[in-house]
């Protein structure tokens, strides 16, 4: 089920470098929230700290709170391979595991755990994954074949099923489209909305019709120079931050006037 | 059509299309240049190097000068480095086929039944064989490969995926020193190691293992460190970003990703030591009698078994010296066989596309 997300005062540092500073946001259960913001403002490195990705990356560090459903992710006794479990990710270039198949890749997340399964339950949560990342149409005949046979919209597709597949709360995204064609795109997008229902979904994007397309609420981050931390400039609806922000710099970001 | 510049001048001032050479002439003024070094040479004193060496600077100058008058000036420089290349991979490939040719043709008239049936106990003369030679050296080989292997792989992934500052730097920095040990060093150290055991002047099969090994490890390690290197962090990060944690993402993601490569470092390492004859002759010795126990007595290997044979061939002597080039042409197919299998795995394993 989706969970909502709450984070506070989080300091996110490269080694001693701070990358994202004092950030305190409420992501509300089962509502998509875009980020948005010039390159380097820190808006994938924010994303990648909620499932505690970020610190994959050798001196990587948070400080602050980043709590789901009131429990702290980053707590003592939290360990970071549950947190992912619960808190799915699609990356910006689409990355199937190139020695899977199609239905490996989508049941990869529970095969590289070595979570015992009936083959026909198996079976059912690939298709029921496929469908639900609207691929299963293009790709129930061919299942055997490598995922990397795909065209890159459909291995974007294939990248959300395995991201569904192991059931998380909260689906992460990291500029999903990037790579894609305008028709991939919409194809996301709408799946997107369809799972709105049971995941909590933060995406980032570059794309501002994107973000008012599909997101409930939209933040904005930006970056005074370089060198410097990335702030939260703005978090609102997204009807408000497209039609009438507060902040002037939210105002010229939005409208072509900078960035 | 014709694409003239806007502007001519400087570079551009060049025209768009000039004559071409058929593709016959290169061919042509090769073997042009083949004919009138022989010629020449034939007057002054035949010898085939002076004919392929005069033959070569003929090539390069008549189709440099060829190529200038009929395509300009940048194509007959394409022409001339086209050729010394060509003349270059010749060059390479003459000592090689030269190798094969001279032991097939030294080496064949002995592969018979008896050479891989017998070994030379109680041979003198005519007859022999190479049994315990090849049961010896495809021991040895497989025990120190079963050695060097997992502790090559397994290193390799620690400095790949967990190694951090100083005992990663100075694993690496030992790996290096590694590669560096002269076989026969290997050898010694091996006979300095079991001599602590089992007394001086030991001989043992599994020594030339160990002496193996440490040839073979860094070899495995810097083979396996390039292929883990090459499978992309975002394989990584999407196995995490499944909750799979990290023991698991090498095991099942980073390694089926690059098992083809491993696969194929490994066999190279194994080709590379199972030629080798110093530390074998230490540590291994040599015997006329098969031995499948690696653990007690002499071994006799295949190298070692040449080496043996061309030293003392016995009595006649071309009966030794036949023996000799059989056993080279048997580790020479023993190599092969290994690299075909590494191709065939590697095919088999690599991640499909289609």
């Amino acid at each position: 089920m989706a969970k909502r997300i709450d984070i506070a005062d989080l300091n996110i540092y490269y080694g001693d470098f701070l990358a994202v500073q004092g950030v305190t946001m409420p992501i509300e259960a089962g509502t998509i929230t875009a980020l948005i913001g010039p390159s380097g403002c820190g808006k994938s490195t924010f994303l990648r700290s909620i499932n505690r990705m970020h610190e994959v990356i050798p001196g990587a560090r948070v400080e602050g709170k980043v709590a789901m459903d009131g429990l702290d992710l980053y707590g003592r006794d939290v360990d970071p391979v549950s947190v992912r479990r619960q808190i799915g990710m699609v990356f910006q270039r689409p990355n199937p595991f190139p020695t899977m198949s199609i239905y490996e890749n989508v049941a990869a997340g529970l095969r590289l755990n070595s979570t015992k399964m009936k083959k026909s339950v198996l079976d059912d949560l690939v298709e029921r994954s496929l469908r639900g990342a609207n691929l299963w149409n293009e790709v129930k005949d061919r299942l055997g074949r490598p995922g990397s046979s795909l065209s890159g919209g459909q291995q974007q597709r294939l990248c959300i099923a395995r991201a569904i597949a192991v059931e998380p709360d909260v689906l992460l995204m990291d500029e999903p489209c990037s790579a894609l064609d305008p028709i991939s795109t919409l194809a996301i997008e709408d799946l997107m909305a369809e799972l709105k229902t049971n995941y909590t979904i933060v995406i980032v994007t570059h794309n501002m019709q994107q973000a008012a397309r599909v997101s409930d609420m939209t933040g904005f981050f930006t970056i005074e120079g370089t060198g410097k931390p990335g702030h939260l400039i703005e978090l609102d609806t997204t009807q408000k931050i497209f039609s009438n922000p507060t902040q002037k710099s939210t105002e010229d970001y939005i409208t072509g006037r900078f960035g | 059509m014709s694409l003239q510049p806007a502007t001519r001048e400087g570079w551009r001032n060049v025209p768009a299309s000039r004559g071409v050479l058929s593709r016959s002439t290169a061919p042509a003024v090769l073997a042009g240049s083949l004919v009138a070094g022989a010629v020449v040479m034939s007057i002054v004193g035949f010898n085939w190097y002076g004919v392929a060496l005069l033959a070569f600077a003929l090539n390069l100058v008549g189709i440099y000068t060829l190529s200038r008058r009929v395509e300009g000036s940048r194509k007959a420089k394409d022409r001339l480095v086209t050729a010394v290349i060509s003349s270059s991979f010749v060059l390479a490939v003459v000592p090689l086929v030269s190798l094969l040719v001279t032991v097939v043709a030294n080496g064949w008239h002995r592969l018979d039944i008896e050479l891989f049936s017998s070994d030379m106990r109680n041979v003198l003369g005519p007859g022999g064989g190479i049994k315990h030679a090849l049961i010896g050296t495809l021991l040895i080989t497989a025990v120190a490969a079963l050695m060097s292997v997992p502790i090559g792989v397994l290193t390799a992934i620690y400095l790949v995926e967990y190694g951090r500052g100083r005992l990663s730097k100075l694993v690496t920095f030992l790996v290096d020193v590694m590669t560096g040990i002269p076989s026969i060093v290997a050898g010694l150290f091996a006979v300095a190691l079991f001599s602590i055991f089992l007394g001086l002047g030991v001989r043992i099969g599994f020594g030339g293992s160990v002496a193996l090994s440490v040839l073979m490890i860094p070899i495995v390690v810097r083979s396996t460190e390039e292929m883990l290197r090459l499978v992309p962090h975002e394989l990584r990060e999407a196995s995490y970003a499944l909750g799979v944690p990290k023991w698991r993402t090498v095991v099942k993601v980073v390694l089926p990703t690059s098992v083809a490569g491993i696969v194929t470092g490994i066999t190279l390492a194994i080709a590379r030591v199972v030629g080798e004859t110093a530390p074998l002759l230490v540590i291994a010795g040599f015997t006329q009698s098969t031995n499948t126990n690696i653990f007690s007595g002499r071994m006799m290997t295949l190298p070692v078994f040449v080496f043996n044979s061309f030293t003392q061939p016995g009595s006649p002597r071309s009966e030794g010296i036949d023996r000799a080039w059989s056993a080279a042409l048997a580790l020479i197919a023993v190599v092969m066989l290994l690299n075909l299998a590494a191709r065939l795995i590697s095919r088999y394993f690599s991640p499909k596309t289609r």
